[in-house]
């Protein structure tokens, strides 16, 4: 509750949390406002938007709704964005609790797995997985998340690390508790709060991610995403700049927002660092 | 020496994870449906079993998966990357046609990003909590949040198409047959608008760590005496401050170096730069998985440079380090 009032107090999380209200609500009224399917056929190509009261964000390059794309494209984002962040922090979460709990030879062979994903570019990694395992959605979603966990991992292995010498973890030991017990009910409760910072910029980035490889059309094209209105915008870069344009604001206010929300949480969980 | 030695052991222990990258790598690649042979009989039309036995033995896909991975690592440290069916040459001949144009991009994406990073933060740290902060703290959460084939995309528009004052796309003017200066002029008029693209989001985030890092070096006792001896402020920012803020600044780049390739396959497809990132993006579309790989081993390479000489310069940087 303290936690709460303090993150109402401030005003760049605020303005995080009624953006992403307005994205979560644009997602679950989508079927509602544009119950036609967003990649149909809707009206004569390339109107420019506050132009025809029909379409007032316009039509892109083959004459779909740009406003119906945004709306069912803030579904598909929050859909991948959360999707992805729980794959990634429950692989860093798990990964980073035996390294940090067990230590010697699991730790070592669990941060050489980590410090690998963490030299690959995590972009080129998905371009790998996408070329191997194909682009509908479902994949996508899925490798994203795998090449977003290891900084979660890291973040859990240095908690259990400072958290497993206390003395209730030494308590739990004392009264026989199972390894599996004393990691996921005793200690991990307490090394959660900054992993949950965290997922917010997992959350950011993998919006992002699915984006550009949206917009590369190498992510799947029978979804309205925004990231593949941008790439479809592109062809008509020259004139019709309003077809990427429109998707990229949106992002961008997307991502900013979780950010924001993200940040917020960090200043309310650690009061003392706002001073900073 | 001390350093170099220091420096040495650390890139001794980053083979475990090569090694870990290269598994992985192998592993893929038995993971993508059908193999070498698959594909040749594909391309050929069909073929009979005895002749499909006969390929694998001849590509050594008869032996067990152990020994390939085996052979596999052995063939990459030799650095033999195979052979690209698409482009019709070694792999590794493809890749270093591409390196340089990364190369470039890279290192003036990364010097404008650490010079505009910590211009900024150190801007913001000194007047922290009044308006140049917000301003500069905001900045660096809207470029954080905006992706940056859009912000290319963007620049495109504005000052190519509309202000005409910057090329659309391309690393240089193809045909003019520029030498010397002037072709480096060319070039890096040709890079500006992929370099700002690239480096925005670094810069968000250099400007970040540079606020907090100077911020926390202005309450040390150091600077505090500094300031008891009379230097003016501006003094002791420059020389006693900012020497030990850079040191998270220079951490970041080792860290960064993967995400900084990432990002450049995205930038090189918007303005169409010959680099490595826009071979791998078209390798995918290409199905050319020899040479999907054979980049992804050598931006390995690459970040693990990076990661060496970062730890010669944070050595330097910080004399407390020693072996």
């Amino acid at each position: 509750m303290e936690t709460v009032a303090r993150l109402a107090k401030s005003p760049a999380a605020i303005v995080g949390l009624l953006l992403l209200f307005l994205v979560v609500a644009m997602a679950l009224t989508a079927p509602l406002v544009f119950p036609r399917d967003p990649l149909g056929l809707a009206g004569r190509p390339l109107q420019w938007p506050f132009v025809n009261s029909r379409f007032w964000l316009g039509t892109d390059t083959t004459g779909r709704d740009i406003a119906a794309q945004i709306f069912h494209g803030a579904r598909i984002s929050l859909l991948i964005g959360i999707v992805a962040t729980l794959l990634a922090i429950t692989i860093g979460i798990v990964l980073g609790a035996l390294a940090g709990y067990y230590g010697g030879l699991v730790d070592d062979v669990l941060m050489r797995i980590t410090e690998a994903f963490q030299t690959l570019p995590n972009f080129l990694l998905l371009l790998v997985l996408v070329a191997v395992f194909g682009s509908d959605i479902k994949t996508v979603t899925i490798a994203i998340g795998l090449v977003s966990w290891p900084a979660s991992a890291r973040l859990t292995r240095a908690e259990f690390l400072t958290l497993r010498s206390r003395e209730f973890v030494q308590a739990s030991r004392t009264l026989g508790m199972r390894d599996v017990q004393i990691i996921f009910r005793e200690i991990l409760p307490n090394a959660l709060p900054p992993v949950i910072v965290y997922a917010s910029v997992i959350m950011a980035t993998a919006i992002l991610l699915e984006s550009a490889l949206a917009f590369l059309n190498l992510s799947d094209p029978n979804v309205p995403s925004w990231g593949n209105l941008i790439g479809t915008g592109r062809s008509v870069l020259r004139t019709q700049w309003y077809v990427s344009a429109i998707p990229g604001i949106v992002i961008l206010l997307t991502v900013l927002a979780v950010s924001l929300v993200g940040q917020g949480l960090n200043d309310a969980l650690n009061p003392r660092l706002k001073r900073r | 020496m001390r350093v170099l030695l220091l420096a040495l052991r650390r890139l001794a222990a980053s083979l475990p994870t090569l090694f870990v990258v290269l598994a992985g790598l192998f592993l893929l690649l038995q993971l993508a449906p059908g193999d070498t042979v698959d594909a040749l009989v594909a391309q050929m039309g069909g073929g009979d079993p005895v002749m499909m036995e006969e390929l694998r033995r001849y590509y050594g896909l008869d032996v067990s998966v152990a020994v390939q991975l085996g052979r596999y690592i052995w063939r990459l440290l030799q650095l033999d990357l195979g052979f690209s069916a698409i482009y019709g040459k070694p792999v590794s001949a493809v890749i270093l046609e591409r390196l340089p144009a990364t190369l470039l991009l890279m290192m003036s994406a990364l010097s404008f990003a650490f010079a505009g990073g910590m211009a900024l933060g150190v801007l913001a740290a000194r007047k922290v909590n009044r308006w140049p902060d917000t301003l500069i703290s905001t900045l660096g959460l809207i470029f954080y949040a905006t992706p940056s084939f859009w912000f290319g995309l963007m620049g495109i528009v504005i000052f190519a198409v509309n202000l005409g004052w910057l090329p659309a796309g391309s690393f240089e003017e193809i045909g003019a047959g520029y030498t010397g200066f002037r072709r480096a002029l060319d070039i890096a008029w040709h890079l500006f608008l992929p370099t700002l693209t690239l480096a925005l989001i670094f810069l968000a985030t250099y400007l970040r760590i540079m606020r907090a890092s100077m911020l926390e070096v202005l309450n040390l006792e150091f600077v505090r005496t500094a300031r008891a001896k009379g230097l003016s402020p501006g003094r002791v920012v420059r020389r006693h401050v900012l020497r030990n803020a850079l040191l998270p600044m220079v951490t970041l780049i080792g860290l960064q170096a993967g995400t900084m390739l990432g990002g450049s396959i995205v930038v090189e497809s918007v303005f169409a730069l010959p680099g490595l990132g826009r071979l791998a993006y078209e390798s995918v579309v290409q199905r050319d998985l020899n040479t999907l790989l054979g980049i992804v081993f050598v931006s390995a390479l690459l970040v693990i440079a990076v990661n060496f000489i970062v730890d010669l310069l944070y050595a330097r940087l910080d004399p407390r380090i020693v072996t």
